[in-house]
């Protein structure tokens, strides 16, 4: 009940009925929503409203900074009429099979072998090394390798993909059986679990959660990084034209938006089990 | 083996156990020594002891996920090779998959050996009834109370019809109201299956409540001190039982033993931390 009142911020007198405290709340949530809503736009608007207005009036140079009605025009000239390079879909579904392509094999590449060496003790101390070693070059080294191996083609960008995907997906399962808690294991075992039993019922759900807790966070970042719309920025910047690099950079955040979006779904289809997170104001 | 001695042995016996390990830094630890122990069929065994006195290392030689450095562990009359499939154990901590579903968690045991599923549901629907949980199958493990948890162990074990019960301090986490309808549950369910116990506790009245037998340990390395028998009538109410006279007689009487060895571990503890 105190709690209840609290959260209306209202002060109920004695014999409020459970019915009327449950409203107060709920309608409490709604105006706090609102309110989160109406100044994430207002945010917006006064961003988007400064940026255009110091642009015409000459505060900023208009020729590296741009301004938002023009990145808007370049962005409904891209859909309706395609980008000086073929139409915006294209480049979108370029970037996507890279990145889909690579993210795919990664993962499960990085799934299978984090859960085989983490469950063998012998093979992850000899091979802990070797991955140590390969996983400290940079990426960006890799890229023109990779170009001169599998050619400008799809192939290169991919494995570039895979490699970026796997470390990270690996290391992750890896830690995920390492840390499987010894009672649960102990558990199945006594209850009849062998072998691959004991891996799909405890070893591959233990490790799943710590997969997940890092797709999520690499998968935005991914999209934006590929060919496909990088190369669009490319070109926008090679013709100093400003308001296309920016309109490219508003179609990754979409595109990473949704990606992320999809995964929170994917997770959480993946994840009842888990406790509910704290309510949050998304 | 020949049959007659198979049926007269013991279900449980360990016969001069030594156990040692090899702590973090290669120093041989010795957890118990010269360790003897008898659980007849349907017998139940409480054992209690200081902390840290090696009672769940007792507990992981009978499973076979632990082997004896010297000495012999024998169930009804055989060796022990890997982990038995006639044996149930009770984990302190919560030992359920965070997740599998209410059922799908007490149905693993039977799936594991080969179970089909339908009887195994059939079976783990039989179970969670049996322990009141009727209507929470759906539920996962982090929407149920401690105690409503722990009698998802329960049925998780007990489905697989152990012959062998291990208990490893299993109630010790349950506030004290919920503990005492546990114990009934557990004597309620322990009296139909018939299985031999052994339930470690650090509870003296707990153990008493329970169990036919109660066996003293000393502080580590753990040996077995003395041994008392419990001679109150079945079945037994465990949240009455203890204000029975002869009850807290018995308890006296192996408080004063237990008290020695605690007061020694704790004593010891303070040097090490010194």
């Amino acid at each position: 009940m105190t709690d209840a009142a609290l959260i209306a911020g209202v002060a109920f007198r004695p014999g409020t009925s459970d019915a009327e405290i449950e409203a107060a709340a709920a309608k409490a949530a709604r105006d706090r929503r609102r309110k989160v809503l109406f100044w994430r736009w207002a945010i917006l608007i006064v961003m988007l409203g400064g940026w255009e207005i110091s642009a015409r009036f000459g505060v900023i140079d208009e020729f590296f900074f741009s301004r938002p009605s023009a990145i808007w025009d370049r962005l409904v000239e891209w859909t309706l009429e395609g980008t000086s390079e073929g139409p915006l879909w294209l480049h979108l579904w370029v970037t996507m099979e890279e990145a889909l392509t690579g993210f795919a094999t990664g993962s499960v590449a990085g799934i299978v072998i984090g859960i085989a060496l983490g469950r063998n003790q012998f093979l992850s101390d000899i091979f802990s090394v070797y991955i140590k070693l390969i996983n400290s070059v940079p990426r960006v080294v890799l890229a023109p390798i990779f170009i001169m191996i599998f050619g400008l083609g799809l192939a290169s960008k991919v494995a570039l993909a895979f490699v970026m995907v796997f470390f990270v997906v690996f290391s992750n399962a890896f830690q995920g059986v390492r840390e499987a808690d010894r009672n649960l294991m102990a558990n199945a075992q006594i209850l009849g679990a062998k072998g691959w039993q004991l891996t799909r019922s405890v070893v591959i759900p233990s490790a799943m959660s710590w997969i997940f807790a890092i797709i999520g966070a690499i998968v935005g970042e991914f999209v934006g990084s590929r060919h496909g719309i990088g190369l669009l920025i490319n070109i926008a910047k090679g013709t100093f034209d400003s308001a296309g690099m920016y309109a490219a950079i508003v179609v990754i955040m979409i595109v990473a938006l949704a990606a992320e979006y999809v995964m929170t779904l994917v997770e959480n289809r993946l994840a009842t089990w888990r406790p509910a997170p704290l309510q949050d104001t998304h | 083996m020949p049959a007659t001695d198979v049926s007269a042995s013991p279900a449980v016996e360990l016969i001069n156990v030594s156990r040692r390990f090899l702590t973090p830094d290669g120093k041989s630890m010795t957890a118990i020594r010269d360790f003897n122990m008898s659980v007849g069929r349907g017998e139940f065994v409480a054992v209690v002891g200081p902390t840290g006195c090696g009672k769940s290392t007792t507990l992981n030689l009978v499973t076979g996920l632990a082997r004896p450095s010297s000495g012999e562990v024998q169930l009804f009359g055989g060796p022990v090779n890997g982990i038995d499939p006639r044996i149930g154990f009770v984990f302190q901590t919560d030992a359920l998959f965070p997740w599998r579903s209410v059922i799908d968690n007490v149905v693993a045991g039977p799936l594991f050996r080969g179970k089909p599923r339908e009887e195994a549901y059939a079976k783990a629907r039989e179970w969670l009834a049996r322990v009141h949980l009727s209507g929470h199958e759906s539920k996962y493990p982090h929407q149920l109370s401690g105690g409503m948890r722990k009698r998802v162990s329960l049925a998780q074990t007990f489905i697989n019809e152990p012959q062998i019960l291990l208990m490893d301090e299993p109630f010790s986490a349950l506030d004290v109201q919920t503990r005492v309808i546990m114990h009934d549950v557990l004597l309620g369910l322990w009296s139909e299956a018939k299985a031999s116990v052994i339930f470690v506790t650090h509870d003296l009245e707990e153990a008493i409540a329970l169990a036919d037998k109660v066996y003293v340990l000393t502080s580590g390395p753990a040996t077995v001190k003395s041994v008392y028998p419990v001679d109150l009538p079945r079945p037994r109410v465990v949240s009455e039982i203890r204000y029975q006279e002869d009850f807290i007689a018995l308890s006296r009487t192996i408080w004063d033993d237990l008290r020695d060895e605690v007061e020694r571990s704790a004593a010891r503890d303070e040097t090490l931390a010194a």
